[in-house]
């Protein structure tokens, strides 16, 4: 009774039906589609729904922690005459909350002068600045192979037992953007609870320093307010970037748990599946959150999404990572067998790519000689991994010199370049000299990729 | 869209909203396809469905908040596309709403859609008062428009004398400027997008369409009016390519239908025509396009809208005589939205989920390309050329397996040969031209006469390579005979010689048609050469370990339109070939 909403809204009791995650609301007047919804149980404990379908006086609503023992008798439904709205500003930094941004730190809710609609408004691509200043994440892999780009969306594809996690957790706790001002905004979905207090763990100083927004939902946690979470992070990131001026990165994980809990709603309506039994909606309900990250013109700041998701049984071309990939500006591949050399993070160079890259590095960007060590770094690797299979053929014995110095180059990179500490923030310029240490295993005639001035620069030998 | 003062008391009550799909009470005068204004927001949307005195509305905008019990409207017309001066170099949303006036949010209805002032044109009559005339006919040209004058035309359906006649000078873009037989005709006139412009008749186009992509011009050509679809799964270069051919081709103006893509990308391709040159007129690029941007997260609707709007506008100016190219990127998006609201509607579905008139809508989007004579008796052109994004790359789901039948042309593109970095990524063995045939005929009769077999002898080696690669694979290459080792040389020449065309480069991201046939005849020369060689005793292991630079740096060496560098280049192989004797 207490935690009746003070709205001097109309409370209805009539519940019809409920199933799965769904709520059958009759003789409902003014309801309107996607609006907010509270639900009192005669216990006192209060749920959260959205409106799915009104349809003459019956509202179908999703509730967002689920319908576990409501029975239909006593629980009484309020319509907030909305869709979600969530306070937003500056507030939010330092904060841990829950999926649906209650605080989990103890601290009070959060509050704001301001509200905005957690669905968003799309950005008038008119209105839209390309994307071209790199944001530094301190992880030489991305950094030097596929740097992310203020206002990109680019997604890390993993499988599971891999750490991907850490990875997110590190890159979260590292990126910088050149000094300016620089937020993140990390959303958990369905992550176990180990997993939760590790994110919290990791990012406890730029949690402390106030650049931080963490959103938990764990596994424990109900499955269909992961519906609501990443929605509430991006709506949080496009306050503190574009009002606040903030270079914001938003990192989301696990997005295939995100779309096991939209796929379950679909399934409880009884809509017609497409692959896999994903919604026919797939596409454009994850279009609906990559795309909510830029530039705009004139206003400062800008949104950068980093999403994560495993892909079930390492499948890319399972729905999620296929429809992922058709979204997003490229993609960061975890692999199996980087990982298994003992090589953190495991990314697989030559499948991942960043499509903002070559406007985002390079002079005036980064250095000079990136875009050309890159492009280097990746046709070197696609070589050595031809020289690879040959020598599963024929054996290394059979290879010509230069083939074997192939190989060599092979491990200096995984170990060398690639592989580093979780902890570890290498600058941009650390990261490039290692990527010449490891390419100076090649002679300088496998280096036609690299201008001679930067060759002679770092002493390439001749010959060889 | 017009706004239509007291929306929210007329009209019948809204029964039941579910994302798109509204269902309202049928009034008196509503028809199928009609216009309806939803709630106070005034959400455009359309009928698509009367049944039991219910309306079923496909809304195009979120219609979060809109409640049974709010007012629907209908407008007693269908979705119509403002056709008129201003579409050039404009950028446009789904429905043909102007996105340059509007606000850095796309708010949900009228809100943040100002038009801005009304643009004043220069009319030019080109006919005098009391001429009589038929439809289609020439009344008056609208200058400033773009690089070239605009005409503006007796509707179709009409005709007789011309009763008054608009002075040379400035007029608003929806002022009347002359009169037929008592009707009115506008500079800017609304047409209903789904339905085709009439024609007098579709002519056979012998005609190609030269794209400045030499795997394209060389292999798989397409006629003006022609149809064309390119599959290809993420990350094979689809988007690049498509914006290559909306910079290059050699068309009059370009219509460019991002449909569910991302925003960036579009920001992209706005920022970029305005910034390039058309070689052609010395105008920018944009002067010449029209953008529809609909990104994957515009409402869906308007994207399913979108593709309509944007083949409308292209007859527009083919009416005019001009030859315009539709670039639909993703038709796989589109046909999502088909999908979505057949879904919510509860229709049975067919393959997938999709609705089964799925393949009918596809072919009846495809229908619309064509080379006309138009109704004023010009010749002109819609060429139309979709983009399909097969999930999971899978050429057999039903939106790409469906275009495929319906098409002229095939475009795959191939994710190994985008691995390999082979660009454009167009595989020679996956894609076909069933206009190759009657263009080559037609470049043999006029200006090329050796197309026909070069294009023969290109496929030829293409395919004999490949299937020798598969045994080079088993046996090594060591163990082939020389003639056929010199197949394998001949098809990694034509790969990387003549195919691969990088979209950065400064001087091959544009390949003109003389670039073209002398990139090829230089190959096929060292091929020859080499097999010369091989029949001469020559050992196939000295002539592959031959610096084939020369004609492998020909097309970048070479300008657009330099055919004598290349062939330059071709000699001095040729030359050095000779000195393996």
């Amino acid at each position: 009774m207490t935690d009746t909403p003070d709205w001097g809204l109309v409370e209805y009791t009539t519940i019809r039906d409920l199933h799965g995650p769904l709520v059958v609301v009759d003789k409902v007047e003014g309801v309107g589609w996607d609006e907010f919804v509270l639900f009192t149980l005669d216990s006192g404990e209060q749920r959260h729904g959205l409106v799915l379908d009104v349809d003459r006086g019956t509202a179908v609503v999703q509730v967002l922690e689920d319908t576990a023992e409501i029975d239909p008798a006593r629980i009484r439904a309020a319509f907030t005459g909305t869709p979600l709205r969530i306070p937003v500003g500056p507030g939010w930094l330092g904060r841990v909350c829950n999926g649906r941004g209650e605080p989990l730190d103890g601290g009070p809710p959060v509050f704001g002068s301001v509200t905005s609609a957690v669905g968003g408004n799309p950005v008038n691509p008119v209105r839209r600045e390309p994307p071209a200043e790199p944001v530094l994440t301190g992880v030489s892999a991305v950094d030097a192979l596929t740097t992310l780009v203020r206002g990109q969306k680019l997604p890390v594809f993993s499988a599971a037992g891999l750490p991907h996690l850490e990875l997110a957790a590190q890159i979260a706790a590292q990126s910088t953007a050149g000094g300016e001002p620089f937020s993140v905004v990390f959303a958990a979905m369905g992550v176990t609870h180990a997993d939760a207090a590790f994110v919290r763990d990791a990012l406890e100083e730029r949690s402390a320093a106030g650049e931080l927004v963490l959103l938990l939902n764990t596994a424990a946690d109900p499955v269909i307010e992961r519906i609501l979470t990443p929605r509430i992070a991006l709506t949080i990131a496009e306050d503190l970037a574009f009002t606040g001026g903030r270079h914001v990165l938003v990192v989301m994980t696990d997005m295939t748990s995100y779309a096991e809990a939209l796929r379950e709603v679909s399934a409880a309506r009884g809509e017609i599946p497409a692959r896999r039994a994903y919604p026919g909606y797939l596409y454009s309900d994850l279009a609906s959150l990559y795309e909510r990250c830029g530039r705009i013109r004139g206003l400062p700041g800008s949104v950068t999404v980093l999403p994560l998701l495993t892909m079930p049984a390492g499948d890319i071309t399972h729905p999620v990572p296929d429809l992922t990939g058709y979204i997003t500006e490229g993609q960061v591949v975890l692999s199996r067998e980087m990982h298994a050399k003992g090589v953190y993070p495991p990314v697989d160079a030559l499948s991942s790519l960043s499509r903002l890259m070559r406007k985002g590095a390079g002079p005036g960007r980064t250095r000079a000689d990136h875009l050309d060590v890159a492009a280097q770094l990746l046709a070197a690797l696609a070589r050595a991994r031809q020289v690879r299979e040959l020598a599963d053929l024929v054996g290394q014995a059979a290879l010509s010199p230069t083939d074997r110095r192939y190989l060599a180059f092979d491990e200096a990179f995984a170990h060398g370049f690639v592989d580093q500490d979780r902890g570890e923030r290498r600058t941009l310029e650390e990261t490039l000299e290692r990527a010449w240490q490891v390419l100076l295993t090649l002679p300088r005639s496998q280096l036609s990729m690299l201008p001679a001035e930067f060759l002679d620069a770092h002493a390439a030998p001749e010959g060889g | 869209m017009g706004t239509v003062t007291g929306v929210s008391s007329g009209g019948g009550r809204i029964l039941r909203v579910a994302g798109p799909l509204v269902e309202a009470e049928y009034v008196a005068g509503t028809a199928m396809n009609d216009l309806v204004v939803l709630g106070e927001a005034e959400l455009p949307g359309e009928v698509v469905a009367i049944r039991d005195g219910v309306v079923t509305v496909q809304a195009y905008e979120y219609t979060g908040g809109l409640a049974p019990g709010a007012r629907a409207h209908p407008l007693g017309r269908p979705l119509s596309a403002p056709l008129g001066p201003g579409l050039l170099g404009g950028v446009f949303d789904g429905l043909l709403r102007p996105l340059a006036t509007a606000g850095a949010w796309l708010e949900p209805g009228a809100a943040g859609r100002g038009s801005g002032p009304t643009r004043q044109w220069e009319f030019v009559p080109r006919a005098s008062v009391g001429d009589l005339v038929d439809q289609g006919d020439v009344l008056g040209e609208i200058h400033g428009s773009g690089p070239v004058p605009l005409k503006v035309l007796v509707p179709p359906g009409r005709s007789g004398a011309v009763d008054h006649l608009a002075g040379a000078g400035l007029h608003p873009a929806d002022a009347v400027v002359a009169s037929v037989a008592g009707t009115p005709v506008t500079m800017t006139a609304p047409w209903p997008v789904r339905t085709p412009r009439p024609v007098r008749e579709r002519l056979d186009s012998p005609r190609a369409l030269g794209t400045g992509q030499r795997a394209i011009d060389l292999l798989f050509p397409v006629a003006l009016g022609g149809t064309v679809a390119v599959p290809g799964g993420f990350g094979t270069g689809k988007t690049v390519l498509l914006q290559q051919i909306a910079k290059w081709c050699d068309a009059d103006v370009i219509v460019y239908v991002g449909c569910g893509e991302r925003g960036n990308e579009m920001a992209d391709v706005i920022d970029e025509f305005g910034a390039l040159t058309d070689p052609r007129t010395g105008g920018r690029l944009a002067e010449r396009t029209v953008i529809v941007a609909n990104t994957s997260n515009m409402p869906m609707m308007a994207r399913e809208a979108g593709i309509h709007t944007g083949v409308t506008v292209a007859e527009y100016f083919r009416d005019m005589g001009l030859d315009v190219v539709v670039i639909a990127d993703s038709t796989s998006r589109w046909a999502e939205a088909l999908r979505e609201f057949a879904s919510r509607t509860g229709a049975l579905p067919a393959e997938e989920g999709y609705p089964a008139g799925l393949a009918s809508a596809i072919a009846a989007f495809y229908e619309r390309a064509g080379a006309v004579t138009t109704l004023g008796g010009r010749t002109g052109s819609v060429t139309v050329i979709g983009a399909v994004s097969p999930p999971g790359g899978d050429m057999a789901e039903p939106v790409t397996a469906h275009t495929q039948r319906f098409v002229r042309c095939l475009w795959t593109l191939d994710r190994e040969l985008a691995y390999a970095r082979h660009y454009p990524a167009v595989s020679w063995a996956e894609s076909f031209s069933r206009d190759a045939e009657a263009l080559g005929a037609r470049r043999a009769a006029t200006d090329d006469p050796d197309w026909p077999a070069r294009r023969a002898r290109v496929a030829g080696l293409l395919a004999e390579a490949d299937r020798l690669a598969d045994l080079v694979d088993l046996v090594g290459i060591t163990a082939l005979p020389a003639q056929e080792r010199v197949s394998v040389l001949g098809g990694r020449l034509v790969r990387e010689g003549v195919l691969q065309q990088s979209a950065l480069s400064q001087r091959d991201a544009y390949s003109g048609a003389k670039k073209t046939a002398a990139l090829a005849e230089a190959v096929l020369d060292v091929v020859d050469r080499c097999r010369e060689l091989a029949d001469a005793g020559v050992p196939p292991a000295h002539i592959e370990e031959a610096d084939f630079t020369p004609v492998l740096r020909a097309r970048e060496e070479a300008g657009p339109h330099d055919a004598d560098t290349v062939r330059a280049l071709g000699r001095s192989m040729l030359d050095r070939l000779g000195e393996l004797i």
